[in-house]
């Protein structure tokens, strides 16, 4: 099966616009939940300190041993919001492979290499 | 101040920011930042960290429907990402490095010239170029909608446009902005493409482009949850609500006004940095 550059298009929209709604759902969600709970408390921002260690990398944001709570269900929004160009690139490199362009699968695989690079902590 | 409070707040300053930027063409990348610093005296990392996300919000949103509706050209944007992912990760990990008087001065220097864009007219339609032979190896030429029928466009200087967007992509991971004027000046003054396809191919690689320097901001520790949240949410909406109302509104004059807003926090974000406050 060749898919036609028409349904790319089209798929890579869903996914897109989907990958927004479902991110900006879930960040949604956590947010209500830590205004409940630290809605009265001052905030931080004036000075910057870093997050703790367990928001930082993708490992500690989805299964970390602290216990689900708020903050992180935030940030876990975030990461699927960054998640969602992500999925765009591999969808892309399926396509490429499909098509049979090889130039084009060499080079939607260098950018995933970049991102993947990136989301991994790099050369930390 | 309590949480609730600058929450609200912030979620009002995001929905403008989303509004206009949208209404321009510009994102509100560019201005949400400064706003942040400058009106609310949050840390510039923070403030750097939830922009960027924002950005990855409202241009995949953009880009949903701008693909759909055929303007947008993946294949040069897929080859140009290899630039801007590779600078973006460069900016971000110069982003640490550099001290926050020396950002704030390069941020200001790009308001100037987000200033200087959206005062200007978009330039007239050129006649065609003959193209450059590397664009026909890529297969980058293409074609677009129009109402009298799809019109096919060929791409000059590849080389060039990709320098430049090595160029853009460091300045979007250092800054944690977009940079779509950056994009678009590359591909339609130097590449020669349709403004059209300049400016949703542009909107179509700020989501990889971002989320190339996300990775180094995440680890680096600027993205706070709570902080970011009400900027994501409230540029979000924004940005929707300024494209519901685009086909009716009187883009010149807000251009302009939104001209003379970018220039003042131009002005504020280099005069904060060159006295010590950020």
């Amino acid at each position: 099966m060749r898919p036609t550059d028409r349904q790319v298009d089209e798929i890579i929209g869903a996914l897109l616009r989907y990958g927004v709604l479902l991110a900006a759902a879930v960040v949604g969600a956590g947010g209500i939940w830590y205004l409940i709970q630290y809605g009265t408390t001052p905030p931080d921002y004036r000075v910057f300190r870093g997050e703790p260690e367990y928001l930082r990398h993708l490992r500690g944001i989805v299964t970390g041993i602290r216990g689900f709570h708020c903050r992180r269900m935030i940030q876990l929004g975030l990461v699927l919001l960054i998640a969602t160009p992500v999925a765009r690139v591999v969808f892309s490199v399926v396509v490429f492979i499909l098509q049979r362009d090889r130039a084009y699968v060499a080079i939607t695989l260098v950018v995933l290499t970049v991102l993947l690079f990136s989301l991994s902590g790099g050369s930390r | 101040m309590n949480i609730l409070e600058i929450t609200a707040l912030l979620g009002l300053v995001s929905v403008a920011a989303g509004f206009l930027g949208a209404l321009t063409g510009l994102g509100g990348g560019v201005v949400i930042t400064p706003a942040m610093v400058l009106l609310l005296g949050i840390d510039l990392h923070y403030a750097m960290g939830a922009a960027l996300i924002s950005v990855i919000a409202t241009s995949s949103g953009a880009a949903a429907a701008y693909v759909r509706e055929g303007f947008s050209n993946i294949r040069i944007g897929m080859f140009l990402e290899i630039a801007t992912t590779v600078g973006a990760v460069c900016g971000a990990y110069a982003a640490a490095k550099i001290s926050p008087s020396i950002l704030g001065v390069l941020f200001g220097i790009v308001l100037l010239h987000a200033a200087w864009i959206s005062a200007r007219p978009h330039p007239a339609p050129r006649p065609g170029e003959t193209g450059d032979p590397l664009a026909s190896h890529l297969r980058l030429n293409g074609s677009f909608p129009t109402p009298d029928g799809p019109r096919d466009y060929r791409v000059s200087h590849v080389k060039t446009g990709f320098s430049l967007m090595f160029v853009a992509g460091a300045v979007s991971g250092l800054l944690g902005i977009g940079s779509g004027a950056l994009k678009v000046v590359a591909m339609d003054r130097f590449m020669r493409i349709p403004f059209k396809v300049s400016t949703t191919t542009s909107n179509f690689m700020i989501g990889v482009t971002a989320a190339a320097s996300a990775g180094v901001y995440l680890n680096r520790g600027y993205i706070d949850p709570g902080l970011t949240m009400p900027v994501v949410l409230g540029m979000l909406g924004g940005s929707v609500l300024g494209a519901r109302i685009l086909p009716g509104a009187h883009t010149m004059t807000l251009r302009r006004v939104f001209a003379v807003v970018v220039f003042v926090l131009a002005v504020e974000m280099i005069y904060s940095a060159v006295t010590g406050r950020l």
